[in-house]
């Protein structure tokens, strides 16, 4: 079991045909991914890596059965991919392009209230189920497969989580990026939720960053509804206010969104938080053994 | 990106939000000149430069003649106006705003933001204008409302009405301050702006509704839409090598510590910084050079964080994923070649190509210390700068 995609999700690339949609298929399908085609208007009828490419959404998932779309269309054109998506019905859109204006996303999600598509992203990693299937631009190989779900905002962050824990023999269930920016599709919540109703998972680790108060609500939903650990780090605990540090939904303004904010209100809600990001995967690890859990979440018994 | 009061007040103006009479100046005679041009009794002699709380700090005067408008403007051209906004060493006022002076009745605040949590646009007032709104958030929050705008539709006449009588602007006026709030509404949402605050916002005796002061603020991943409003950009308002990054498409921000950072991921960038303080160093920078990174763009960023005078010691930290590790190492080793490397250097490798990168600093031989987490290279650099 995993959340969001496994191995039977059809995905279908929105942007195939550019440099960097190009780059990932070819990744996807070496990773195993069921990518069944692509859309690039202008181009349908050609192939791209001996898949069909459309010239609009609605044709390739009709054509090829898809259930999930990701997006590596330019920031210019990329929210109006996720509406296409959208109307197209798909289950699941995952937007990697990074630099979106943050009013194109107001309008989308204004435009997917109600509708039946689940939007991951922007401007993040994607989603992995490891050795069943990888959408988005992470590194395949530090993933292995286990019992632990991993959300972020930050990409590397992910990467450094998954590493440690799979150099402790921990394997994952899901690793899901949620995305740096300021309006997204799905939250924190949404993947927590998601977690505690998925049997194969049977912990999670959370990596916030400062800006906004996403953290501190997840923390409070944690604290009411969660039944598995949580273990939490944020990230920008120096970052100075009223700077935007990298991510456009990284800032600390009018006093709001500070990490140590949200670190407090993490705590109180009971989520042991790492102190550094090098000992993420030693407080998971810890909190598994506080509730007997590390016995079976330890996945490769060789690393532990 | 930021830009000066006096650039969006004529923005405001084009949506037809009231603003006062007023015009920019370089120079004390362009200041005498442009209030002469005005030909009002009393004029506000401002500084323009992009911080707030320029009134408290001595860069806004009232001048009563022209003989005052050129004893103020002497006084505040060349200025360095140290106020919350700007850190201790402030900013030197190389602009300002001759604006005719008005007959303030009453002071209130208007702003518009997006709110995270509704993932919409909220227009706030408060009829406690001229203080900042953290403070009245802070202390009086009762005394702030709030109309979430639906973009599907924009904001409604009906909420700005509501809004004008919550914060108490006499009812005769509410009309005249709908339109200012429909207007600076429309200029955010068509401009992309991120910020857009009127504080204050002012009723004259003479029955006007119109903002005294204007900080608009933009989306830059919009910026590529608005050229006119690039066209505002001031350089000198900004960092030198946040600059020189940008046009690297690097990721920069300048810090007070010594030890050079460069990430790739703006969260791994952010949580390089909080390690080195968890060990008690000093981060001399943000640094994300992306996902994408060439050997050139990391040879660039190098040279950024050597250009920085206080920089002594740099800790590159990379969890190559889709950037390879090679691709870092050469980047490292072109940079030094190029500019000479005195300062202490800790390399940490993780991730994809990871023993090649290794090899190519290994082979290079640069004094480079190699460190085989994120802890120990914090604590390495850290040990190497004392």
């Amino acid at each position: 079991m995993s959340i969001f995609i496994n191995k039977d999700t059809k995905v279908i690339v929105q942007g195939i045909t550019g440099s960097v949609g190009l780059f990932h298929t070819k990744q996807m399908l070496e990773y195993g991914t069921k990518i069944v085609g692509g859309v690039t208007p202008g181009k349908g009828g050609t192939e791209v890596e001996g898949l069909p490419v459309f010239n609009t959404v609605v044709d390739a998932v009709k054509e090829t059965g898809a259930n999930a779309s990701v997006i590596y269309v330019p920031p210019a054109f990329a929210a109006e991919a996720i509406i296409e998506a959208v109307d197209a019905e798909l289950d699941l859109a995952i937007c990697i392009t990074e630099g979106i204006p943050v009013l194109d996303m107001v309008k989308v999600k204004r435009y997917m209230e109600g509708k039946k598509t689940r939007l991951v992203g922007p401007n993040c990693p994607g989603v992995i189920t490891p050795e069943e299937c990888k959408i988005g631009i992470m590194p395949g190989y530090i993933h292995t497969k286990g019992h632990v779900g991993v959300v972020s905002r930050s990409g590397t962050l992910t990467y450094e989580a998954v590493h440690q824990l799979t150099e402790r023999g921990i394997g994952q269930s899901t690793a899901v990026g949620i995305g740096g920016d300021p309006v997204n599709g799905t939250d924190f919540i949404d993947v927590l939720k998601a977690f505690n109703e998925d049997e194969d998972t049977y912990a999670v680790i959370m990596i916030g960053e400062i800006g906004g108060t996403a953290e501190e609500e997840a923390a409070e939903w944690v604290k009411a509804n969660m039944t598995k650990p949580v273990v939490g780090f944020i990230g920008g605990q120096t970052a100075p206010p009223g700077k935007r540090m990298g991510h456009a939904g990284a800032i600390i303004s009018g006093g709001k969104g500070t990490a140590d904010e949200k670190i407090k209100t993490m705590k109180a809600c009971g989520i042991k938080v790492a102190a550094t990001p090098s000992v993420m995967g030693e407080t998971l690890v810890e909190a598994l053994k506080e509730n007997d859990l590390y016995d079976r979440c330890v996945t490769n018994k060789a690393k532990a | 990106m930021n830009i000066h009061e006096y650039q969006g007040k004529e923005i405001l103006r084009k949506y037809g939000v009231a603003v006062p009479n007023g015009k920019v100046a370089f120079t004390v005679e362009e200041a005498v000149e442009a209030a002469n041009e005005l030909g009002s009794t009393v004029s506000v002699v401002k500084a323009q430069i992009h911080a707030g709380g320029r009134g408290k700090a001595g860069g806004v005067k009232v001048a009563k003649n022209i003989d005052e408008v050129r004893t103020y403007a002497n006084e505040i051209l060349g200025k360095v106006l140290v106020t919350h906004q700007t850190g201790p060493e402030g900013k030197e006022v190389k602009r300002l705003l001759i604006e005719e002076g008005c007959d303030i009745k009453k002071e209130y605040y208007i702003g518009l933001v997006l709110d995270r949590a509704t993932s919409s646009v909220v227009m706030m007032g408060s009829e406690e204008g001229g203080t900042e709104i953290e403070e009245v958030a802070e202390k009086t929050p009762e005394k702030i409302f709030k109309e979430v705008i639906d973009p599907a539709i924009g904001l409604q006449a009906f909420q700005a009405r509501r809004l004008a009588y919550n914060i108490n602007i006499p009812t005769e006026l509410v009309g005249k301050a709908v339109k200012f709030m429909i207007g600076l509404y429309t200029a955010f949402v068509e401009k992309d702006c991120s910020i857009a605050e009127i504080n204050p916002l002012v009723v004259t005796g003479d029955g006007n509704v119109m903002a005294l002061d204007a900080k608009m603020n933009f989306d830059s991943n919009a910026l590529y839409r608005h050229k006119d409003i690039l066209e505002y950009r001031d350089l000198e308002e900004e960092d030198a090598k946040e600059i020189e990054a940008s046009k690297y498409d690097l990721s920069y921000i300048s810090l007070d510590g010594n030890i050079g950072c460069m990430v790739n991921g703006a969260g791994l960038a952010m949580a390089t910084m909080d390690i080195i303080k968890h060990y008690g160093g000093d981060p001399a920078n943000f640094l994300d050079v992306g996902g994408g990174a060439t050997t050139e763009k990391v040879t660039e960023a190098f040279k950024i964080i050597l250009s920085d005078q206080n920089v002594k010691g740099i800790f590159v930290n990379i969890f190559g994923g889709i950037m390879k590790c090679d691709i870092i190492a050469n980047g490292v080793v072109e940079a030094t070649k190029q500019v000479g490397l005195e300062l202490p250097l800790v390399v940490r490798l993780e991730g994809t190509n990871v023993d090649l990168g290794k090899k190519i600093l290994k082979e290079s031989g640069l004094n480079i210390t190699a460190a085989d987490s994120m802890a120990d290279g914090a604590e390495k650099i850290v040990a190497l700068v004392k």
